[in-house]
């Protein structure tokens, strides 16, 4: 009998769908292998390819007992394909089919609209190793190194997820779509990666633990919504892939913790109580609160936008059809339906930035932008603890929704971070204190120094407090390739 | 929809386009302002286009022939980022008359075929350079391009996804031009028009959607290269100097719009519009250079422009008069003269495109969906291309003999070569051989006329006019005429003139008329499309059309 918990390895590629008796799958997939080693062997350069990484190497779907550690070189990693267990008698949580069986096949006239939700959602997967391959030069420590390659490993095996469900749902056309996402690149003037904020490259460390922490987050908000599909296999591959999403988020919290720790230290040590002392403090080579509170803004404003429009067709379509739900659907205790519902949107009007009831079907990708905006403030609420702790006068917040937006009703237009419209010249001055400047990207960059020595870490941020696997503070995370 | 609807603009006025002009080539941006609509209640979004936005398109084409001549090459492109043109606005559709949508789509039309014939006409050939996506109205303004490029970024595609979408049809000619002109495979073709998400990259190119498929990082460079080529294999002279198309004068009142030259009394108890126009006022200019410098004041030019805009002005502002009774008052030899003028100097840019002109405006009133009859009374100027109306018609009545206290000119009528070959009507046939479609005789035995002013009897004789009416007859069986049409259904009317009009063969463009045409404005008018359950007014809500599964 098929086990659906435990990993198999009978076929080149790891999985818990029965791989090995269905022969046209494993067919396409054995087929677009090749394509992505190449991809990731391009990617990542040589030396931390040939070192041997402390990484997690998912081997069951088992909640209790999911993973593995050991060392491994990342091109000889498993990536494969799990879905979590099938849920007996699960229903399709939403929409005009809500109460029907969960569809365990793409119905036809949803395949189209399906397909484009996996391919997006797909194309960010490997979009984000991209915009990430530098920064194995520049880590701080073996333990951040690691950390790094975990999170792309995973991406690399969110991106198998996805494809996965397109050979074998998806016929002709999920194959190409496969194939074009190895095709296109982040960045590339060629073949850009679908959505902008997937286009930017991660510059330094500072960045990485905040895409990790804002912008990982939208793709768990996406993630969430879609494990409540009523397209059975895409919720449980969601499902999996949100257990190893939590580490990501992990790893962008602490990340910026930590960094705030060592500031705040630093600053006890030489006797700085302004915050806002930025020569002094980057003088001491950390990176001051008002800096991080600018990477704050960039990122969580980056990635609002990447929730689309407030009022949009194409998220009432797959509410509506019960591909997408909403955040933890199974929870909400309405009729899952929202035919004569409305829901609050901002718009602006007369100048004025307003709240108004729309149908609660258009609002979806704002509801979930709401409920993205509560997940995200918990951890600057645990930001503001460790500040706190250190005695220092220093607050992080979210900016208003409405300031530096790209897309929606605010896109482009002059407001500030407290919401507030206000004059270009205003705006202009403002923008050197609410977003980093150019300046500002040197001066991390300057502290971007690589730290190889196990134990060790950079003097711009602190190190965790517990290691990986309950590792001892010297453990050698990565067992670096000579160079 | 009150609003009256001015087809008159200039450059100054744009708001959804931008032109730069570099030499033989034009770069023309699509950049829709989406708080700019023409009506309320809905916005332009992503390229997206309502009837203002062609109005724009139409006026940039015709500049594009009269005002830069030295344009041998137009590249047509989206100035938006990650999308072309995302067709016809929905809510606008979702929102508007029966009456507004049938309106808009053939003025719309008529538009994509004036840029498609530029190359033919006048050696202005249109390129579409597709960036982002580019579906249903976006991907029918490409085609009517004589040349498509897109980039392969895996993402930018051509669609027509309006059948799976919104349940109505890519009726911009979009059907018809992918079988017809770009001769895709019926079977490919069936594929694509139920897909909503379209073709992209190689396979674009090798299912004929597109001409050429390029590699993004090299797009813009590949555009402008084939732009310069085109332009280099051009026949067209370099270095022509246009003329300006000075605003029309143009009064409108209550019950009448007057031009210089053509003039529209509106009967509104009558439901009829009685069209004049009057023939030019001194002789011809002596040669083209005369002409030119005459520019949009030379007859022939104004005649035409002022036709036109009445046209459309009554199409779309009085939907309720459905006969327009067309006239002429003026000397036939003058007529004559000022168009000879032109079909000597064919070789001339500006009588070329004078005369193709009115090949359009011709062509526009073939395509009218109102009952449409001539009166060649005394007086009258039914010569050379006026004469052309008399066939477009639905019927023609002519004064015989003399009328009692009527001292004008005996009423006659006189053939040119020019109707004989130089405005074909959309059907590729002459209005002459439509009206005597199978009966070649009767073509040649008008020829042998040619330049005679014809009197009422002959014209009959020839099959020229419809009736011959003397002074006794002519007031009552006009006015019962008229009576009677005001009366019968504006649909039958519709159906049954459009249908007589266009005997003979089909081409792509009756096809597009017609055939596409009446199949749209039929799925225009059933639930399934825009019943209150259907899928343009569910369009935006999430949830879906609501479908009457019966086949009719
Ligand atoms: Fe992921
Ligand atoms: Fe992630």
């Amino acid at each position: 009998m098929l086990d659906l918990i435990n990993v198999s390895y009978d076929t080149q590629i790891p999985n818990n769908v029965g791989l090995s008796s269905d022969k046209k799958v494993l067919k396409a997939l054995e087929k677009w292998h090749p394509g992505y080693i190449d991809w990731w062997n391009q990617l990542i350069p040589n030396r931390y390819q040939q070192s041997e990484v402390y990484l997690r190497t998912a081997v069951s779907v088992d909640p209790k007992g999911w993973a593995k550690f050991d060392y491994v070189k990342m091109p000889e990693y498993r990536w494969g394909v799990l879905l979590a267990p099938q849920v007996e008698g699960r229903t399709i949580p939403c929409g005009e089919h809500a109460g029907e069986p969960a569809w365990q096949d793409v119905p036809g006239e949803y395949r189209n609209l399906m397909k484009r939700l996996i391919v997006i959602q797909g194309d960010t997967e490997p979009a984000s190793v991209e915009q990430q391959k530098a920064l194995a030069l520049t880590a701080p420590s073996l333990y951040d190194m690691r950390n790094l390659f975990q999170v792309n490993v995973e991406e690399g095996r969110h991106l198998w997820a996805m494809v996965y469900l397109l050979h074998k749902y998806f016929g002709r056309d999920g194959r190409e779509e496969a194939d074009d996402l190895l095709r296109r690149q982040s960045g590339s003037e060629e073949a850009p990666r679908m959505l902008g904020a997937f286009n930017e490259e991660t510059p330094d460390w500072l960045s990485f633990f905040m895409f990790t922490y804002f912008t990982d987050r939208d793709g768990k908000m996406q993630l969430e919504s879609l494990a409540q599909s009523g397209f059975d296999p895409l919720s449980r591959t969601c499902r999996f892939m949100l257990t190893e999403e939590a580490h990501h988020m992990f790893v962008g919290e602490t990340g910026v913790g930590r960094t705030i720790q060592r500031t705040c230290e630093v600053m006890k040590e030489n006797g700085i109580e302004d915050p806002f002392d930025v020569d002094r403090i980057r003088g001491l080579g950390v990176i001051d609160l008002p800096l991080i509170q600018k990477k704050l803004n960039l990122h969580y404003t980056l990635s609002l936008d990447l929730f689309g429009q407030e009022v949009s067709t194409n998220a009432a379509n797959a509410f509506n059809a019960g591909i997408k739900g909403r955040y933890q659907e199974n929870r909400l205790t309405d009729d899952h339906q929202l035919q004569n519902d409305t829901y609050k949107v901002w718009d602006i009007v007369d100048g004025k930035i307003v709240q108004h009831d729309v149908p609660a079907l258009t609002a979806i990708n704002m509801r979930l932008r709401d409920d993205y905006t509560k997940d995200a403030a918990g951890g600057v609420g645990r930001w503001n603890k460790i500040i706190e702790k250190m005695g220092i006068d220093f607050e992080l917040k979210l900016p208003h929704e409405a300031f530096h937006r790209k897309i929606g009703v605010f896109a482009d237009k002059l407001i500030d971070p407290d919401g507030k419209f206000i004059s270009g010249a205003e705006y202009d001055k403002g923008m050197v204190e609410w977003l980093p400047s150019h300046a500002d990207g040197d001066y991390i960059q300057s502290l971007m120094k690589p730290e190889y020595e196990p134990g060790k870490y950079a003097r711009w941020i602190a190190p965790p407090k517990v290691g990986i696997d309950n590792k001892p503070g010297d453990f050698e995370y990565v067992k670096l390739a000579m160079a | 929809m009150t609003k009256m609807i001015d087809f008159q603009t200039n450059p100054s006025k744009y708001r959804h386009w931008k032109v730069q002009y570099d030499g033989p080539i034009a770069n023309l941006y699509m950049d829709v302002d989406e708080n700019c609509g023409l009506f309320d209640g809905y916005q332009l979004k992503l390229n997206s286009y309502d009837l203002g936005v062609d109005i724009e398109l139409s006026d940039i084409v015709q500049r594009m022939r009269f005002e830069h001549p030295e344009v041998k090459v137009v590249v047509m492109r989206s100035a938006k980022e990650k999308v072309f043109c995302a067709g016809a606005n929905i809510r606008m559709l979702g929102g508007a008359t029966h009456a507004h949508k049938v309106n808009f789509c053939k003025f719309t039309n008529e538009t994509r075929n004036t840029f498609e014939a530029a190359e033919e006409d006048s050696g202005q050939k249109y390129i579409a350079a597709v960036k982002g996506s580019c579906a249903g109205g976006g991907y029918e303004l490409a085609l009517a391009c004589n040349y498509i490029m897109l980039t392969d970024d895996s993402s930018s595609s051509v669609a027509l996804p309006e059948v799976p979408l919104l349940a109505v049809l890519p009726g911009t000619g979009g059907l018809t031009r992918v079988t017809d002109k770009r001769k895709v495979r019926r079977d490919r073709a069936d594929v694509f028009c139920a897909m909503e998400e379209g073709v992209r990259g190689k396979r674009a190119a090798e299912w004929k959607l597109v001409d050429e498929v390029v590699p993004n990082s090299k797009f813009d460079a590949t555009v402008a290269e084939r732009a310069a080529e085109f332009a280099a294999a051009s026949q067209r002279l370099d270095g022509l100097k246009g003329i300006a198309l000075t605003p029309l004068k143009r009064e409108i009142t209550d019950n009448a719009v007057t031009y210089s030259t053509v003039e529209i009394e509106l009967d509104r108890a009558g439901r009829k519009a009685t069209i004049t126009i009057n023939g030019p006022d001194a002789g011809a200019p002596a040669d083209m250079d005369t002409f030119t410098t005459e520019g949009a004041e030379a007859w022939m030019l104004r005649a035409a422009r002022e036709l036109d805009d009445a046209i459309l002005h009554l199409r779309l502002n009085e939907m309720e008069l459905g006969l327009w009774v067309i006239r002429t008052q003026g000397d036939p030899e003058t007529v004559l003269a000022h168009e000879k003028l032109l079909l000597d100097n064919q070789d001339h840019w500006l009588a070329n495109e004078v005369l193709q002109l009115w090949k359009r405006v011709l062509k526009r009133v073939d395509v009218t969906s109102r009952s449409l009859v001539a009166l060649v009374e005394h007086g009258s100027c039914f010569a050379g291309v006026l004469a052309e109306l008399l066939f477009a018609v639905d019927r023609s009545y002519m004064m015989e003999d003399e009328f009692e206290g009527d001292n004008r000119p005996m009423a006659t009528l006189t053939l040119a070569n020019s109707n004989f070959g130089q405005y074909p009507m959309g059907n590729d046939l002459t209005r002459l051989q439509t009206r005597f479609w199978g009966d070649e005789a009767s073509v040649e035995a008008a020829q042998e006329h040619i330049g005679e002013a014809l009197e009422a009897e002959e014209a009959d004789e020839l099959g020229l006019v419809t009736y011959i009416l003397d002074d006794i007859d002519w007031e009552d069986e006009i006015r019962i005429f008229m009576e009677e049409r005001a009366s019968f259904s504006p649909d039958a009317m519709t159906g049954m003139e459009a249908n007589l009009r266009f005997a003979g063969p089909e081409t792509m463009e009756t096809r597009i008329f017609g055939r596409l045409t009446a199949w749209q404005n039929w799925i225009f008018q059933r639930p399934n499309a825009v019943g209150a359950e259907g899928a343009l007014q569910r369009y935006g809500t999430g949830v879906r059309g609501d479908f009457n599964m019966e086949r009719v």
